[in-house]
């Protein structure tokens, strides 16, 4: 097997039993990388850091020292985490060459379990749209057809792991930006618990969404990463304070009941009848439904619940994160960072030209809209009245808790989409977020599963969702359904 | 409650005061506040808002605002909420102040102030935690603006009163006594130089019994002499303006020490629109009783309960135990001279007269007093033993104050002060003296009280000014009953 199809954990044994060095899998991949730029996936490759890494960790495990699972493995970072000694840029002209002084925990943890970044990866300007298209640096190919967008925001992330340049990479996701283009791109990628990974050193779109979790070809892979980038972090007043999880120990830890055929026995499986709809696409819809199938194969048992506010969660989001985001990006002025106007009159023409040049179109959107229901007498019309409806689709959550262990559904209404598709409608991309914000409001763990291949031979991502602080038993069903299928080790045509 | 008319107008007052609370790192940062550094030495990435930081509540700030509920008899609240201000400013790095809202931690209470011997309750509104903005500084740059961020993310404790003032006198005395209560619970330096202890003040006028009048904020007054002269001035102002007939529009003003005039800044109608919402970033403050409860086990004793202790214990008049507790250091020093000499009278007299003339000629705090407790005390115990007079104590306090010596006993001795309290050789002295002063002796004896004033003289001049007078006039007056 060539060494780009290796994933995480068949990487981090090859290399414990020293069958391969790291110098040997970075330079590799880097080789890759190079001959892939075409697809956009990279914003920086830190080539000369990366060999340097890799040695130092070959070194170490030559001398004997004793190194975790994942000392070793490439891998990269969404350009929404801030890291030293590389520029950090969020996807826009705003931050074109800013250098962080400082890296972001989820960075700083994956280096210390040894790690190695490769570089940057592209993504939707400060983590806003689903298509990667909105990045000032221009768009990400989807491996699986290069026409067609990667998903986003992490879409960068997502290209990146399909086309097999590194074994996993990190995302965020705030409305669904690791669900979605791991759905679109055919790999696995894991939205933990809000409060579960730190967001120090993520440059903040929307704070009381914001969450960061891999990308990787499989569960177990996303367990490995999971366990290294998450934690309590004293420099997050949001972050979960509790212990240290081993999600790949709770992956693999078997269910009471279980057998070797029925791993999965006595699981239930909420099926929100709102998340199977009319107008869900009929490839997508049939792709979910066999893999459900396979689900009950293993044991698991479905039944149907309900979220009745599933489509309100879009205006809800649309409200709330809009309001985080104008007010998390109004440090970007240009006093003292970051793209600051050549030429202005006064103070304001400073900051009118500055922003007007430094931010892409979706962003300034964003920007508008939440500063608009923030305002003096709009406040309790939109965004006090989002807030409860928040509350109220995280009550509904529980509800369905109260039937079923795990709720399960489509990521996305249809497979990836050309580039360019969706240019003349934000609100249609909005709409089609529908699927992964309601998880996305209530804070819950949710997944995207590769489930199989519908139009044009796209991939299909099968969402998972969990109650609060259950990854481990999300990772345990997809773990299970990814020993008895092989949608997530499908390699994109011309990336074997 | 009508308070005293001005040219017929009744003046309703407002304070909103910002007290900057004296803990060692920021609000949300750990990056240090002490005042006076280099610009921007004092700044971490978080204060200079720098993407991917994020704001963590420093603990010690909110038991400083804990400690001010306590002391003014405030409602804690068990879930505060701290918001985000909007507005675009160059030392404002997030573009956001955050501050507390809607549910601010400290909810009502009440000041006690005594105005031309009349007591007032001002109540208070609330007292919210927030963070200081920077500074931008306008001179020295060429035509640029500098931005001096070692003030953003200052603790503040913003404390907000009714209108419940009714003159210049009563906003500086209510101004006064929160300076007391934050200095004395050691949660404010109170150095009001360098702002750590500044009033915006909200004044209008109206006719009596009317409704409350259209009112202008006087922002950012660092003095009570300021805070005194820009109200006077506002108030005059503003009923002029009703005088001719004229509206007053809500505005805020700015206070100039140069001219003493109040100037308007902007009106409402620049009012911004802040946006306020709760911040993401930053979980509800949640209070647990246990947590007031340690704190309020370590509040020093508060002015009220030390000033009734004071009457109590050691036999103080009301007006002598309120000097006592003017400031926590006061107190201090009064409880250790106390302490040292078991004279609680004359050590509040002491410090009430030329202790405290002192101090205020020379604009002296009393922890820099050039005089230590154990040294006054030793002064008034040799009063008492009848060692000093009054008079020789008061040449030897001159020359403790002014460094001469430090030893009470030694200058005493030094400067020739030292009593005589010899019985044998006072009466000796009285003896002579009766002899030589017959025409006084008489006088006395015709019912002359001058005369025995003049032979109690002639006594202490024998004696060189060292008997004791008490002691002198007691032996004449037997010595001139028995003859």
């Amino acid at each position: 097997m060539p060494l780009h199809q290796a994933g995480v954990a068949a990487l981090g044994r090859a290399l414990a039993t020293r069958q391969v060095s790291s110098t040997e899998v970075v330079s590799h991949l880097l080789g890759r990388i190079e001959a892939q730029r075409a697809l956009g996936a990279f914003l920086q490759i830190d080539a000369a850091r990366a060999l340097n890494t890799a040695r130092s960790i070959d070194e170490r495990r030559a001398s004997g020292q004793a190194l975790g699972p994942l000392a070793g493995v490439p891998i990269a970072h969404k350009d929404i985490f801030v890291t030293q000694g590389v520029p950090s840029t969020a996807g826009s002209k705003m931050l074109a060459g800013y250098q962080s002084p400082f890296d972001a925990t989820v960075v700083a943890r994956l280096a210390h379990a040894g790690c190695v970044s490769l570089g940057k990866l592209n993504c939707d300007e400060f983590a806003m749209g689903s298509s990667n298209e909105n990045s000032a640096f221009g768009p990400v190919r989807n491996p699986w057809d290069t026409a067609r967008v990667p998903g986003g925001s992490s879409g960068g992330s997502a290209a990146a792991v399909a086309a097999r340049l590194l074994p996993a990479a990190t995302g965020t996701d705030t409305g669904g930006s690791i669900r979605q283009p791991a759905s679109f791109s055919g790999i696995t990628g894991i939205k933990p618990t809000y409060g579960v990974c730190s967001r120090w050193g993520m440059v903040a779109f929307a704070s009381s969404l914001d969450q960061a979790g891999p990308l990787a070809r499989s569960a177990e892979d996303c367990a490995l990463l999971l366990s290294a980038m998450s934690g309590f972090d004293e420099r997050d007043a949001t972050s979960a304070e509790r212990p240290p999880q081993d999600f790949h120990a709770q992956m693999l830890a078997a269910r009471a009941g279980a057998s070797p055929g029925t791993p999965l026995a006595g699981l239930h499986i909420g099926l929100p009848r709102e998340f199977f709809p009319a107008a869900l696409a009929a490839d997508v819809n049939g792709t979910v439904r066999a893999a459900l199938a396979e689900f009950e194969k293993l044991g698991a048992t479905l039944i149907d619940v309900s979220l009745p506010r599933t489509e309100l969660s879009i205006p809800v989001y649309y409200i709330i994160a809009p309001a985080e985001a104008s007010s998390n990006l109004a440090r970007f002025d240009g006093v003292r960072y970051g793209h600051r106007a050549a030429k202005y009159s006064d103070l304001l023409d400073m900051y009118m030209k500055s922003r007007a040049e430094g931010f892409g179109a979706e962003v300034k959107r964003r920007i508008m809209i939440g500063t608009y229901v923030l305002s003096h007498g709009y406040y309790d019309a939109y965004y006090l009245q989002a807030q409860k409806l928040r509350r109220m689709i995280a009550d509904d959550f529980q509800q369905c808790f109260g039937q079923c262990d795990l709720i399960a559904g489509p990521v996305a209404p249809t497979v990836a989409w050309k580039l360019g598709a969706q240019d003349d409608d934000p609100v249609k991309a909005y709409l089609a977020d529908i699927f992964t914000l309601p998880a996305s409001l209530a804070g819950l763990p949710g997944m995207s599963v590769p489930a199989g291949f519908g139009a044009g031979g796209m991939p299909v991502g099968l969402q998972l969702i969990g109650n609060y602080f259950t990854e481990g038993q999300l990772l345990h069903a997809a773990h299970a359904f990814q020993q008895a299928t092989d949608f997530h080790a499908r390699t994109p045509r011309g990336f074997e | 409650m009508t308070g005293p008319l001005i040219r017929g107008y009744e003046v309703v007052i407002g304070l909103e005061t910002h007290a900057q609370l004296s803990t060692a790192s920021k609000i949300f940062s750990g990056a240090a506040t002490a005042f006076g550094a280099a610009p921007n030495s004092q700044a971490c990435a978080v204060d200079l808002a720098l993407p991917g930081t994020l704001p963590v509540l420093n603990r010690g700030a909110v038991e400083r605002a804990i400690r001010f509920a306590l002391a003014v008899g405030a409602r804690i609240a068990p879930h505060s909420i701290f918001a985000r201000k909007n507005y675009f400013y160059p030392d404002l790095p997030k573009g956001y102040q955050i501050s507390q809202y809607e549910i601010p931690v400290v909810q009502a209470g009440t000041v006690e102030i005594v105005v031309d011997g009349h007591k007032k309750t001002v109540h208070l509104t609330r007292a919210h935690l927030e963070e200081d903005a920077g500074k931008s500084l306008h001179e020295d740059y060429h035509g640029m603006t500098g931005i001096d961020l070692n003030r953003a993310g200052t603790p503040l404790l913003e404390i907000v009163s009714e209108p419940d003032m009714r003159s210049s006198a009563e906003a500086v005395a209510y101004a006064r006594e929160l300076h007391k209560t934050v200095v004395w619970l050691g949660i404010c330096d109170g150095n009001m130089q360098e702002g750590s202890f500044r009033c915006d003040a909200n004044v209008s006028v109206r006719r009596p019994g009317a409704p409350f009048g259209t009112r202008r904020e006087i922002k950012n007054l660092n003095s009570f002499k300021f805070l005194q002269q820009a109200i006077d001035f506002e108030v005059q102002w503003q009923i002029d303006r009703q005088e001719d007939g004229l509206a007053i529009e809500q505005a805020t003003v700015l206070f100039n020490p140069d001219t003493g005039e109040t100037r308007a800044m902007r009106s409402k109608e620049d009012a911004q629109d802040y946006r306020y919402f709760p911040d993401p970033d930053l979980p509800p403050l949640a209070i647990a009783p246990q947590w007031v409860e340690r704190v309020r086990g370590e509040m020093p004793e508060l002015p009220g309960a030390m000033a009734s202790r004071f009457e109590r214990d050691d036999g103080l008049s009301a007006y002598d135990a309120s000097m006592m507790t003017q400031s926590l250091d006061f107190a201090r020093y009064y409880e250790a001279a106390r302490d040292a000499c078991g004279q609680p009278k004359l050590v509040a007299n002491w410090l009430m007269g030329e202790f405290s003339k002192r101090l205020n000629t020379e604009g002296r705090d009393i922890a820099a007093a050039p005089v230590a407790p154990p040294t006054l005390a030793a002064l008034i115990a040799r009063v008492v033993d009848g060692t000093v007079s009054n008079n020789g104590a008061r040449q030897v306090f001159d020359a403790l104050w002014s460094g001469q010596g430090q030893h009470v006993d030694a200058l005493i001795a030094e400067k020739g002060l030292k009593q005589l309290s010899d019985t044998g050789a006072l009466e000796k002295i009285v003896d002579e003296v009766i002899a030589a002063n017959a025409r006084s002796v008489d006088e006395y004896r015709a019912g002359k009280d001058k005369a025995f004033n003049a032979l109690v003289g002639q006594v202490m001049k024998a004696s060189k000014g060292q008997a004791n007078p008490a002691q002198a006039s007691e032996l004449l007056k037997s010595k001139l009953g028995a003859a």
